[in-house]
Parts: C-alpha cells; structure tokens; sequence
C-alpha cells in the first residue's frame, strides 16, 4: 500500500479526468432520452422500432465504438469527446426505456384531470407528467450514472486518461495495489455521483421524501430499477 | 403547487454546471482538448509517449530536461497507436516522442532492409515523411528478443534462434497479437529456421506479468521480450542470440516535429548522449520492482547524469 | 462508410472460416462463455433475490450491493484477477459472472415484489406452505421480470465478453484485438458486427422465452392491472382513454 501513499497527486488527478468524462454523458443522455422516451410513448408505432434500436445500441461491444465514431463524425481518435460520444450514447440506450416506461406509469386519471383543468399540452408534459415520472425517471439516471463511471474506464486502452489508466498501468507493471486503487476510486465516485443525484431527486422530488402510496407508481419505480 | 418547477431546476443546473467547470479547471491537461494546441507561447512544446511504461519514463526524462532549459513541457502520454500519434507530430500537435529505430523503421515500411544500427538508423531518416525528423539516436537499446527461461535453455543447450530447432517438445509461442504477424514472428521460424510452431497463445500486456507468468509456468514456450525488460535478470531468462539480424536495431531515438527549435534538440541530444542500456535496464527495475512513479525515477537519473 | 463493406467481406471471406481460429469457433466459445457465466451468476443470484423477494427483508442492502457491484470496471477486475491467476479463462468468468449478477439479483426480487399482495394472503389462506407458495404463486408470476433480469445479464455480457481476449485465446474478441493491433479495421469491425448479431440473436430468443413461460392470465410487459384502481367505464368514454397509454 505504499505505492498509493507516494501516488496520491496521480489518484487525484486521475480521478478528476474521469470526472470530467463521466458528468457530461450522464447529462446529455437524460437530455437525449427524455424526447426519445417522450416520442416512444406517445407514438404506438415509434414505440417498437425506438425501443430496438436502443437495444441494438447497448449491444456494440465499446471498444469498437470508439474507432467506429471518429469515423462517422470526425473527431480525432484520441480526443475524450470520442469517449464522451460513446458514454452518452450508452446512455441514451439505457435510458429511452426507463423514459418510456416511467411517462407510460403516469395515472390516466391524473392526466385526465390536468385536461380537464385546462392546461395545455406542454405543460402537461413539463408540470405534470415529468414530475409525475420522476422517480421511476431518477432511478434509471442513478443506474446510467453509475455505468457510466464504470464503463468509461475502458478509454484508457485509446489514449483518454481516466482512472482506467490505472488498470493498463498497473497491470503492464504488475503492480497490483494501482490496479486496486483504480478500482475502489472507480466504485467510490459511482457511488458518490449515485448519492449526489439521490439528494438532487429529494430537492427536486419533495413529495417523494414519503415512501409512495400509490402502489402502481412504487411497482413501476421498481420495475424500472429492475432489469436495467 | 408542484416544487418540481423551472426555478428550482434551472438553479440545480446551474451549480451542476458550475461544479463541472471549475473541476475541469482543476484536472490536469486539459481532458477537452484534442490535441491541437497550435496557439500557445512558442517556448511551449508539447511531449508524447506511447502507452508502455518505459517509453514513459523516457518522455518524462526528456519533458524534465526540456524544463531544466527553460521550456514549458506540455504532456501527452500514454498515446496508444502509431497510427494515432504519427500524424498528430507531423501536423505539429506534439512535438517530442521516444522511439526505436528499428520499428520504427518497419512500421513506416514492412520491407525494409534492416542492418547494424547505424545502417537502420540512416534508413529510417529516408523513411520519414516530411514534417518529421529525428535527432541523434541513444546508445539504449530496447530490443525485441526471442527468450526463453533459463531452464529451458539449459535443457536444450539454446544459445541463438537457430538452435531452437533442437527443440523436442511442441513449442508454444506466446506474445500480443500483432507478434503473430510480424516479420521476426513465428511463421519466420518455421521458414527460415525449420522451427515447428505448435501453437501461437495471444497475451496483450506487452510482454508484462502474465506474459512472464505464462512463460516461467511454461505455459507457453518462447515469448518476445524487450531487451530492457527487468524481469530478463529477475525471472532468469535468456533472450536468444540473433546473429542473422532477425530483429531490428531498436535504439532509442526522440522524433520531432518543425517545433523544435537548436536549442531544443542540443538538449535532447545531451541525453541521449548520457543514456545507455544499463541505463534503460536500471530505470525500468525502479518502475517494476520498486514501483516509483516516471516523475521520481526520470529526476534521479537526470540529477545523476548532470547534465545541465 | 466503405469501413463497413470492407467489415462485411471480412465476414463473408470462406478463409475466415477454417481452423481453430476462425469465426464459427470463436462464435461458439462466446455463446458457451455467455452462457456459463450467466449460469454461474444465476445460481447465486436467484436464489438470494428470491430469498428477498419472499421476505421482503435485505431488499436495501441487496440494492446497494447490486450498486456496488455494477460499479466495478469489468477491466479492472479482469486485470487483477489475471495478475493473480494468469492467462486462461479464469480471470473472465470471475469478473463476468460479477457483472452479470445485479440485473439477475433485481429480476429476482422485483418479479416477487410485483405481484400482488391479496394473491400471497390467498395462497397463505387456502394453507399453502411458504416453500409451495414460493414454488406455485411466486416463481410462475415472477418469471418474467426475472427473465427480463437474465435477458438483459446476457446482453451485457455478451458485450463485455470480448474482454476475455485479453487474457486468453477466447471468443470472438480475439477478432478486435487482433485487428486493433495489427490495424485491420476490416477484422476489427467484422467481429463487433458478429458480436452484435449474435445479441441480436439472443434477444430473439429470450423475447420468444418470456412471452412462453408467462403464465396464462397475467398481463405480459406491463404493470399488472391495480384492481383497487380498475377502470369502470362509465357511460360514453371512450375505450381508448379507460385502456390507458401503455
């Protein structure tokens, strides 16, 4: 363990990088997926052919991804908006169907309420709906955060440093504790960004501190922590 | 009525934002830069390394020395492919980068002839397109090698490549995958050498733990070692004898991009004047066995070298 | 584009077919990794989901494990364990069958927590005992989100499973790292090609598997119906607004 003593300032740096890699994706995936869910959900037709292809996409194997995008939109191949690409279209995939799924829970009769209250179609969406998603939407989030910390440390093997570069390094050297260090700093910022947003849903999501009632909304919100 | 509104969300936003920002600004090398830094101060030059630790430890050898002389050292490490950093140092993205001679040589092209040091080093100066350049070569060789364990070796009375043919047992080579297609690889020992190859084993650490582990475990046979590799002293093993030139001269050599300037080379030229071999297996050992950072082990040397 | 036309006749090329290196090998190592890593995952995964799903009792802290575990970077726990135990297939199947079990483990317990209460207290009423209720009311009605766990288990490993090339001679990754080494994109992309429809084939699969093992009379893909909320259509709404929009 002395290795991670004298190694402090490259841990921390390291750790930044990857900061900086994973928070842009898991932003821009909700931004992305919201209207692809949104779309999902309210064309019947769209619903099949969205929902495929998002499987489709969390089916290609990362490390191809990342040679395949400079050469469909021209970024240069070491540059980390590659590896932010593929994170956020990761992201998206996972993320289409919890949208999907969360707006499907909404209550008709809510929803019907709100019509007949007289508000209007966005505001529908923004006020009512989307509020109304919200945990089932924050649970898929904390499942994309958390795999996107995780999986971008695959960039380390094109050149992008991350806290993957930990593993590539420890492990040309044989030095096991930098391999475990990379490990535990990869789990320990998952699990903070997963608390961050946790904290984020309990301001942004007041009316959830209580455990839900509606025992719909609470199958659903777990259904969607579920499989993904 | 409902909390979830614009204000309270714009707001989150914005100190979401922020805190991302101001991180960056605290991450080291700017992550969102692609590598076309063509505007900074012109004393700024920018130094690469591949992704293996001892062309590391080199980099930083040169970036430190660099810095000692009064330039500022951008630096890029870790770049993983030839494909990628050759044209980013032809195009001036980065201007200093550790190679070898030898595959060097054979990357830019497969036929080349090869030969003694000098011979492939005035090669490689023909092979180089414009826009890059190298300055003098090392006397620090880290060669490709055949090797095989000392027990081995001794069982078979191996001395060079050629004496692999005594072989009884099937022999198994193990390397990364590219090994299987080079010129020196195991089709080559099998036609020039009569050598029967009984199964190629890929291990992509470049020639690291596992690839030691499995060659000690005698999992595998006969590997490709770098000559410089601690572990050639540490794990007794024998790097086999190549007298027909199988392998490249591999001395190290900075390549350079129109950047660098009289001064610049006269610095890199200084050490690669101070480093040799032993040099190369020394500094190596403190990366693998003593587990020191390339920061730590690339200031010892320069403070013992006295150079500047 | 012409990367792709290159991927495909990498593909199509008859010579990629022969000897122990080529694609139908590879493609079978791959399905026979995929599947016995899932295997080995749903052996400890279902029967701790189903332990929690019944009881209703370390649902937290099996959420948080589940959280803990997805965390782990597949390539570091792959470079470790190989540190210790050198090249083969031991390394892989450790770090797969780690990955594969948080979406098993959740399938597991949300298939049970999804079915409704009243169903349970019937079942406990008429005097069935735990192990016949775990084995006649919960296990058949909690099928399908557990298939939906192991479907989406086997998507990713499927993915990942092109790690194991890294440290042995294995499965269809061997493809992409040799084309990433020796720079032959037309092998490298012709192996995620391969990858991927081989997903796409296991996905068919299971779409077909889920809507065969729900059991008659359960609503498949969707939340089953809240009878304290069902619909009672009154007179003159449209049907299309009581069916709800899933």
């Amino acid at each position: 363990m002395t290795w991670i003593w004298s190694n402090l300032d490259l841990l921390w740096d390291r750790t930044l990088d990857h900061l900086v890699l994973s928070v842009p994706p898991i932003i821009l995936s909700f931004l992305f997926a919201v209207p692809l869910g949104w779309l999902a959900n309210r064309y019947r037709a769209g619903r099949g052919v969205i929902l495929t292809a998002s499987g489709l996409l969390y089916a290609i194997p990362s490390l191809p991804l990342f040679f395949v995008i400079p050469a469909v939109f021209g970024t240069s191949l070491r540059s980390p908006l590659n590896l932010i690409i593929a994170l956020t279209l990761y992201g998206v995939a996972l993320m289409v169907r919890v949208v999907a799924d969360g707006l499907a829970s909404v209550d008709t009769d809510v929803r019907q309420s709100a019509v007949a209250v007289g508000y209007s179609g966005w505001s529908i969406f923004w006020q009512v709906e989307l509020p109304l998603a919200g945990p089932v939407l924050l649970a898929g989030l904390r499942v994309v955060a958390v795999s996107t910390v995780s999986l971008a440390t695959v960039g380390a093997v094109i050149g992008a440093q991350s806290l993957g570069s930990l593993f590539t390094d420890g492990f040309q050297r044989g030095i096991q504790a930098e391999i475990i260090a990379g490990i535990v700093l990869t789990v320990g910022l998952a699990l903070l960004l997963d608390g961050v947003l946790v904290v984020l849903g309990r301001i942004l999501l007041p009316w959830t501190r209580r455990a839900p009632t509606n025992r719909r909304t609470l199958r659903v919100a777990r259904m969607a922590e579920a499989p993904a | 009525m409902f909390t979830a509104n614009r204000g309270r969300l714009a707001a989150v936003a914005a100190v979401a934002v922020g805190a991302v920002v101001a991180l960056a600004g605290c991450a080291s090398g700017d992550p969102l830069d692609s590598g076309n830094t063509t505007d900074e101060g012109s004393a700024t030059l920018v130094v690469g390394s591949q992704d293996y630790y001892s062309n590391e430890i080199i980099a930083e050898i040169y970036a430190q020395a660099l810095e000692e002389n009064g330039f500022t050292v951008d630096r890029q490490f870790k770049i993983g492919q030839r494909e990628v950093y050759l044209p980013e140092i032809e195009s001036g993205s980065i201007d200093v980068f550790p190679e070898y001679t030898g595959s060097l040589l054979q990357a830019l092209n497969a036929d080349a002839a090869g030969g003694t040091a000098e011979e492939t080093f005035a090669q490689l100066q023909d092979e180089l397109p414009d826009g890059l350049s190298v300055l003098d070569m090392a006397k620090a060789t880290d060669q490709n090698s055949w090797t095989v364990t000392q027990a081995f070796a001794d069982k078979y009375s191996l001395t060079d490549i050629a004496s692999l043919a005594d072989v009884t047992e099937p022999i198994t080579v193990g390397g990364p995958s590219e090994l299987e297609t080079r010129p020196y690889g195991p089709t080559t020992l099998t036609e020039k050498y009569g050598i029967p190859i009984a199964g190629f084993t890929p291990i992509e650490d470049g020639g690291g733990p596992l690839t030691i582990k499995a060659l000690v475990d005698n999992a595998i046979q006969i590997t490709n070692i770098y000559t410089a590799s601690p572990n050639i002293k540490s794990d007794k093993l024998v790097a086999l004898d190549d007298p027909d030139a199988l392998f490249f001269a591999d001395n190290v050599v900075p390549v350079v991009s129109d950047k660098v300037d009289e001064k610049a080379a006269d610095v890199l030229n200084a050490v690669s004047a101070a480093l040799t071999a032993e040099d190369l297996v020394s500094l190596n050992s403190e990366s693998v066995n003593d587990e020191l950072s390339a920061e730590k082990i690339a200031a010892a040397w320069l403070k013992q070298a006295n150079l500047f | 584009m012409n990367l792709f036309v290159d991927a495909f006749n990498w593909i199509l090329d008859p010579a990629n077919y022969a000897g122990p290196g080529g694609i139908p090998v590879r493609l079978v190592e791959h399905l026979v990794f995929t599947v016995v890593a899932v295997l080995l995952a749903s052996l400890i995964a279902i029967p701790v989901g189903f332990l929690i799903g019944h009881t209703g009792r370390g649902r937290s802290l099996a959420v948080a494990t589940s959280g803990g575990l997805r965390s782990i970077p597949t390539l570091g726990l792959l470079t470790l364990v190989a540190l210790w135990v050198g090249i083969g297939l031991g390394a892989p199947y450790v770090a797969l069958t780690v990955l594969a079990i948080p979406p098993i483990l959740a399938g597991a317990y949300a298939g049970f927590e999804a079915i409704d209460r009243s169903t349970i207290d019937s079942a406990r009423s008429v005097g069935m005992s735990e192990s016949q209720i775990v084995r006649t009311v919960e296990i058949p009605l909690g099928l399908p989100l557990l298939i939906a766990g192991i479907r989406s288990a086997t998507l990713q490993v499927v993915a990942t499973a092109t790690l194991a090339a890294y440290v042995a001679d294995f499965g269809l990754g061997r493809f992409l790292f040799a084309g990433l080494k020796t720079r032959d994109y037309a092998e490298m992309l012709g192996g995620s090609l391969l990858v991927i429809l081989l997903a796409l084939a296991l996905e068919g699969i299971f779409t077909v598997v889920q809507r065969l093992v729900v059991p008659k009379g359960v609503a498949f893909g969707r939340p089953p119906v809240d009878r304290a909320r069902s619909a009672r259509p009154g007179p003159g709404m449209d049907p299309a607004i009581t069916k709800g929009n899933h």
